[in-house]
């Protein structure tokens, strides 16, 4: 039998870039194969795995070396659950696929719900899509997948951005797929623990080209020093007491000053709705909200009534999507934007390890750039209160290192600092103070 | 009551020019007036009741006296002069064509209301394809970017949050809005591209070369045909009558 993908020499080099994102990749799938593919962000795994999806353009985008065959249909699941839903029904968006490829409308419905049996979505045909969870839509989009009939199933990290409940259900679900069909898979994640009882075989992407590995060759989860606890007596910077945000339940909570408090809770629990509030973004609905004088410094109104200058004098804001964020053509005018020092821009962004990049313009930076560019304007005024709402969605395993790093030195400074995340790793190590939002 | 639930949502749009087209034939007050009528008549069948009617409808509202009011005042004169101040000169004439204006927006413009009203644009775009056979990469497009529109609210939104959590809400408005502005354009467009990689991910990148099918059936049927014909007979006894009563004015002249 043929192999399913057979690569030779092959390569790929943007029109836009100097160097190729990909050079002298060989690679062989046969079918039914299990693959799990990691490598450092910006070694070319995107690229390959774009490549193998039949997504690289043509010579206009950029050149090809070598030469790619597949046997067979190919589907991809990405990354971000939001932008991959396309249609706005369940059954339509799973029937997508397969109507672009040709299959007759009897056939189509049946495999609809065949797909949908198999990824666990026990929803009706009609069922909007918008309603749906991350973990449900990448499951949706998986289905599509499966529907179309893909002989080459890739992943494209399909975990980062969910919460634990969410990746379970992701995991499960390809489970099931592999046991149902012979499908071969191509998974590329940062995090590999939770896929390797699934994978037959691990490969390595670096600058040196692939290279076959095992699981016990896997990066290992980052090691990271645990979380201190607050030393008894901490007066809280900020306190609410009964507040009633737009969204949720009234909540009574403490952060604790020159403490890391880092707040957990499944998705729709309203967690960004409190931490909007109490960094003063967000009109309380009611209940009590006190700043210490630390983070007031002489301003006596409420927060949220303060102006927009004196807020960000105080507290600085993470924003999940760092691209709501910058409203600047380059790094350096993002970071004049907030004011503060030159030297203090200066500092942050040779810390940041941005300084090569000033000139670049903050929307073509990689994920992990753009991430450490929105942490570094939130510090440009050195606020005494940092809120970060998950900001380790997504990140590389350096990226995400880098970040808690960054938050333990805040913190050893005396700002205080709040969390949003999911991620047990990041609670663990800074967790000082928990919160769980219900 | 909807008399239109379950017709093709191209029979709408077909039906909306058979209804208004007629009309911008003539401006005269009773040709407008009874396809006014007829609209205002069929809104409660088809689904919009005159409290929604109005709800939905208001920019049309707004629009009309809009339109009118500088007719009255600069429509070319002719017969009594009421008021004659510098360019200003109401008229028996002007004050006629700036009724016929009035009630003319509110006919052509209040059954968009109503026929624009419960289109699922996936049922829209089904019909575009399979009925008038636009061409499908065109029109999923289209529909697929519809979804992203309910995203841009929650964009500007954070956008909103994020400038005044960065200290910089407080620059004049009109410069706050140009960043707003061409912020939302920028995640807009970023938004569709990562829409357009996860359509190509499925196979759309090979329906410029060999077509595709359809899941859904999108046909016309008798009901499509009856309401077609209903508009048209509508817009037709509202030209005929105006005829007959002798004010149709071609084009506003004579």
């Amino acid at each position: 039998m043929t192999a399913l993908v057979e690569a030779r020499g092959l390569g790929w080099r943007h029109a836009s870039r100097v160097d190729p994102a990909l050079e002298n990749i060989s690679l062989r799938l046969e079918r039914g194969e299990k693959v799990l593919l990691t490598g450092r962000s910006g070694a070319g795994k995107s690229t390959l795995l774009a490549a193998l999806a039949g997504l690289l353009g043509d010579e206009e985008d950029g050149d090809q070396t070598g030469t790619l065959t597949i046997d067979g249909t190919v589907g991809m699941v990405l990354q971000d659950p939001d932008s991959q839903v396309i249609a706005s029904r369940v059954g339509d968006d799973v029937a997508f696929g397969c109507e672009n490829l040709r299959i007759p409308r009897e056939e189509i419905w049946p495999r609809v719900r065949r797909a949908l049996d198999l990824v666990g979505l026990d929803l009706p045909l009609d069922h909007p899509t918008r309603h749906l969870s991350g973990g449900q839509k990448q499951r949706l989009a998986l289905a599509g997948v499966i529907a179309m009939g893909a002989d080459l199933i890739l992943l494209d990290e399909p975990t980062a951005n969910l919460d634990p409940v969410g990746q379970r259900e992701v995991v499960e679900a390809v489970t099931a797929v592999a046991a149902e069909t012979d499908a071969t898979l191509f998974v590329v994640e940062h995090r590999p623990q939770l896929w390797v009882p699934l994978m037959d075989r691990f490969l390595h992407l670096d600058e040196d080209g692939l290279h076959e590995s095992t699981a016990a060759g896997l990066p290992a989860p980052p090691v990271l020093p645990a979380a201190r606890g607050v030393a008894p007596g901490t007066p809280p910077l900020v306190s609410a007491r009964d507040l009633q945000t737009i969204w949720g339940p009234p909540r009574t909570l403490d952060l604790p000053q020159g403490a890391s408090t880092v707040i957990t809770g499944p998705n729709g629990a309203g967690k960004s709705t409190l931490a909007l509030t109490l960094a003063g973004l967000l009109d309380p609905v009611g209940g009590e909200l006190t700043y210490a004088e630390e983070l007031r410094q002489g301003l006596r109104k409420s927060p949220h009534a303060w102006s927009s200058r004196q807020l960000a004098q105080r507290v600085g804001y993470v924003f999940q999507d760092p691209e709501h964020q910058f409203v600047a053509r380059t790094v350096a005018e993002e970071m004049a934007v907030s004011g503060g020092p030159q030297e203090r821009i200066d500092e942050l962004l040779h810390r940041l390890r941005l300084t090569h990049l000033a000139e670049a313009n903050p929307f073509t930076l990689s994920g992990g750039e753009k991430r450490r560019l929105s942490v570094a304007t939130a510090l440009v005024n050195a606020p005494a209160l940092l809120v970060l709402d998950e900001p380790t969605f997504g990140q590389d395993p350096t990226t995400f290192v880098e970040l808690v790093g960054m938050v333990r030195e805040l913190t050893d400074r005396g700002v205080t600092v709040a969390s949003i995340t999911h991620d047990e790793l990041y609670a663990h190590a800074l967790g000082d103070h928990l919160v769980e939002v219900r | 009551m909807n008399l239109l639930a379950g017709i093709n949502p191209v029979t709408r749009i077909l039906a909306l020019i058979l209804l208004t087209t007629p009309l911008l034939l003539s401006v005269d007050i009773v040709s407008a007036a009874v396809a006014l009528g007829f609209t205002l008549l069929a809104a409660p069948l088809c689904g919009v009741s005159w409290g929604r009617l109005l709800r939905r409808g208001w920019p049309i509202l707004m629009a009309a006296p809009l339109a009118a009011v500088p007719m009255a005042l600069y429509g070319r004169p002719e017969g009594e002069t009421y008021l004659h101040f510098l360019l200003i000169h109401v008229t028996d004439n002007s004050l006629q064509l700036a009724a016929a204006i009035f009630v003319r927006v509110l006919a052509v413009g209040l059954p968009v209301v109503v026929l624009s009203a419960d289109v699922d644009p996936t049922d829209l775009g089904d019909g575009l394809a399979q009925v008038l056979r636009l061409p499908a990469r065109f029109v999923l497009g289209a529909v697929a970017a519809t979804r992203l529109v309910t995203l841009f609210r929650d964009d500007l939104d954070s956008m909103r949050r994020a400038r005044r959590a960065r200290g910089i809400a407080d620059q004049g408005r009109i410069r706050h809005f140009l960043t707003l502005a061409f912020g939302l354009l920028v995640l807009s467009l970023r938004r569709g591209t990562k829409l357009a990689t996860a359509m190509e991910a499925r196979g759309f990148n090979r329906v410029a070369e060999h077509g595709r099918t359809w899941a859904r059936e999108s046909t016309l049927s008798g009901r499509d045909g009856v309401v077609m014909s209903v508009c048209l007979v509508a817009s037709v006894a509202a030209i005929g009558i105006a005829v007959a009563v002798g004010s149709f004015r071609f084009l506003g002249v004579a």
